[in-house]
């Protein structure tokens, strides 16, 4: 054995803990790992707790919307190490229908806000979420905006003197 | 007023039972209503505050006010034509908000950047982090009753504002940056203007520090006030001078380099207390080491191509135009069409004057990004103003809110 420490690799600890319930993908240098929603918040609490990987700031959470494929949505957890100074992405597909996400808010309270934003903007729920409001859109608000097929544009704006005439034609994005 | 008159008003009872106490239901404390037209609210902020006597029991933001769906509308433009749009979200941090874009881009494409346009995109982001600060220092004076703060504070900003104007053309919305370097070469005077900046700024910092640091008002108005731990910090996602005045040495620029900034020298101050104070201290030191690095940059910058060579994703200059007929093709190209990225996703941080500014880019392979997503510093900052000013009186708040330095552009996009 040689005395020059080695640097586990943040990859293979999670092969070894979690199997084939993980798929590893890397792009550019950035390492992802995409998860099934049933096992995401073990991994998740594994990837913070244990001392080797020590994933303890969450920086970021959002979603991509691939309609019309389907899975249709993938949640993107950014998570980063402190000490360690690495990057680690966790990735869970979701689509209309499926069980709610479970929330990261027990395990980093700052995940709050970005699950209230992907639940405004993409309509994806969080289980177990403390406060799941709408956050940038009006509470009354019809619709996600971040979803492929809602538009983008050429809609009048829709106050509360005028909303009735304006539901009448309004395009909704379909459900 | 009790929660019914409240509800009159706004009618969101049912969202505010989980939130406040059940002793606001019964009317024992105290609803009021803070902004979203409060000057000391920086923008639009609406605080909804439960308060005991004037003691906060709980402090709920509500943002939104400025959402103007730039995520949305980055969607269906060409990845360049989006890089205006990056501007107007944190519009105190222009450049930084260009850089993180255009870094995430060049990451997807793994497209090259000279390194005189490394060290410009440094220095220019360091004048930027140095303009955000002195916003930043005349708005909280301003909060805290040294209103001639703001007077100087916005003085020495015209003189960092000339220089974006001298090299994009614009005095805050600049788009210098583009995918692969600049949109054009720093003009000559430019180093004559920062070298000025260099030589007058200290003395106007140590003006600045005169004013406030040593200010028995401003003492008892910042120390102790709003503080919060170390691990508290990490856990509520703070980032920027806001976390490291908790004791945390965490600068991206240091953690993980980016934009050549492994090879400036200087030095990541570091808080002990976590309150208003500190934060305070921690930005006038960084505007003094931003001084260090900008003095490094103008000394490493030597001539040289300031865009990439790519032609695939960078247009060739005008002067081609006339002679080469590969160069009209790519020009056409480029301003038609676009260009199509590689799959991918990728995720770039970087030190914003606020905290970790983020930008992931989705890619399917077509001219326009698939999902472009900012994480702003002062969106994940916010989140925290609860912890950060439960048990603390209302005149507090303000300090506190000045401390977390939020730009509501910044927090609703």
């Amino acid at each position: 054995m040689s005395d020059l420490k080695v640097v586990p690799d943040p990859k293979k600890i999670l092969i070894e803990q979690f199997g084939d319930k993980i798929q590893i993908q890397e792009f550019r240098g950035e390492l992802t790992v995409v998860v099934d929603a049933d096992d995401l918040l073990a991994v998740a609490q594994y990837c913070r707790d244990f001392p080797e990987l020590d994933y303890n700031y969450l920086s970021d959470i959002t979603a991509v919307d691939y309609y019309p494929q389907e899975p249709r949505f993938s949640v993107n957890i950014q998570l980063y190490s402190l000490r360690k100074g690495r990057r680690l992405r966790l990735r869970v597909m979701w689509s209309d229908g499926d069980h709610d996400l479970p929330s990261m808010t027990a395990l980093w309270p700052s995940a709050n806000w970005f699950e209230r934003e992907v639940y405004d903007m993409f309509g994806i729920p969080f289980n177990g979420h403390p406060d799941l409001r709408r956050i940038m859109m009006p509470e009354d608000w019809d619709g996600h905006p971040l979803r492929k097929d809602y538009p983008l544009g050429y809609e009048t704006v829709q106050f509360s003197f005028n909303y009735d005439e304006i539901n009448q034609h309004k395009p909704y994005a379909k459900k | 007023m009790t929660l019914e008159t409240f509800s009159t008003w706004e009618g969101t009872v049912d969202d505010l039972k989980g939130l406040v106490t059940e002793r606001a239901i019964s009317g024992e404390t105290m609803l009021l209503n803070m902004g979203p037209q409060h000057p000391s609210t920086h923008g639009v902020l609406r605080l909804i505050l439960e308060l005991e006597g004037e003691e906060i029991v709980n402090c709920i933001p509500d943002v939104g006010f400025l959402h103007t769906g730039i995520e949305k509308n980055m969607e269906y433009k060409t990845y360049e034509k989006s890089i205006v749009m990056t501007d107007r979200m944190d519009y105190l941090n222009p450049m930084g908000n260009n850089l993180v874009y255009c870094l995430a881009m060049e990451k997807l494409f793994e497209l090259d950047v000279p390194m005189r346009a490394q060290i410009a995109r440094v220095i220019l982001a360091e004048l930027t982090r140095l303009n955000s600060h002195l916003v930043w220092l005349g708005i909280h004076g301003l909060d805290l009753g040294v209103t001639s703060m703001m007077t100087y504070c916005f003085r020495e900003r015209e003189v960092l504002l000339d220089i974006f104007e001298m090299v994009s053309g614009q005095r805050m919305m600049s788009t210098y940056f583009r995918p692969g370097g600049l949109w054009r070469d720093l003009p000559e005077e430019f180093e004559d203007a920062v070298r000025f900046v260099l030589k007058t700024f200290p003395a106007k910092i140590d003006d600045y520090e005169k004013i406030m640091t040593h200010n028995a008002i401003f003492l008892d108005r910042t120390q102790g006030i709003g503080f919060i731990t170390a691990e508290d910090a990490i856990a509520y996602g703070l980032s920027g001078p806001t976390l490291r005045a908790s004791g945390v040495n965490w600068d991206i620029r240091k953690a993980q380099p980016y934009s050549s900034y492994e090879r400036f020298e200087f030095d990541v101050p570091v808080g002990q207390h976590g309150d208003v104070y500190d934060r305070y201290l921690l930005r006038v030191e960084e505007m003094r080491q931003s001084l260090r690095i900008i003095e490094q940059g103008l000394n490493m910058l030597e001539p040289g191509p300031f865009r990439s060579n790519n032609r695939k994703y960078v247009p060739p200059p005008r002067s081609e135009l006339g002679r080469s007929m590969e160069a009209v093709i790519h020009h056409f190209k480029l301003w038609t069409e676009g260009f199509r990225p590689p799959k991918g996703e990728v995720y770039v941080a970087t030190e914003s004057p606020r905290g970790e500014l983020g930008c992931f880019l989705a890619s399917d392979g077509g001219p326009n990004p698939l999902r472009v997503h900012f994480r702003t510093p002062s969106f994940a900052n916010l989140s925290a103003a609860n912890k950060l000013s439960q048990g603390y009186m209302i005149a507090d708040l303000v300090a506190i809110i000045g401390s977390i330095d939020i730009v509501l552009g910044d927090v609703d996009r």
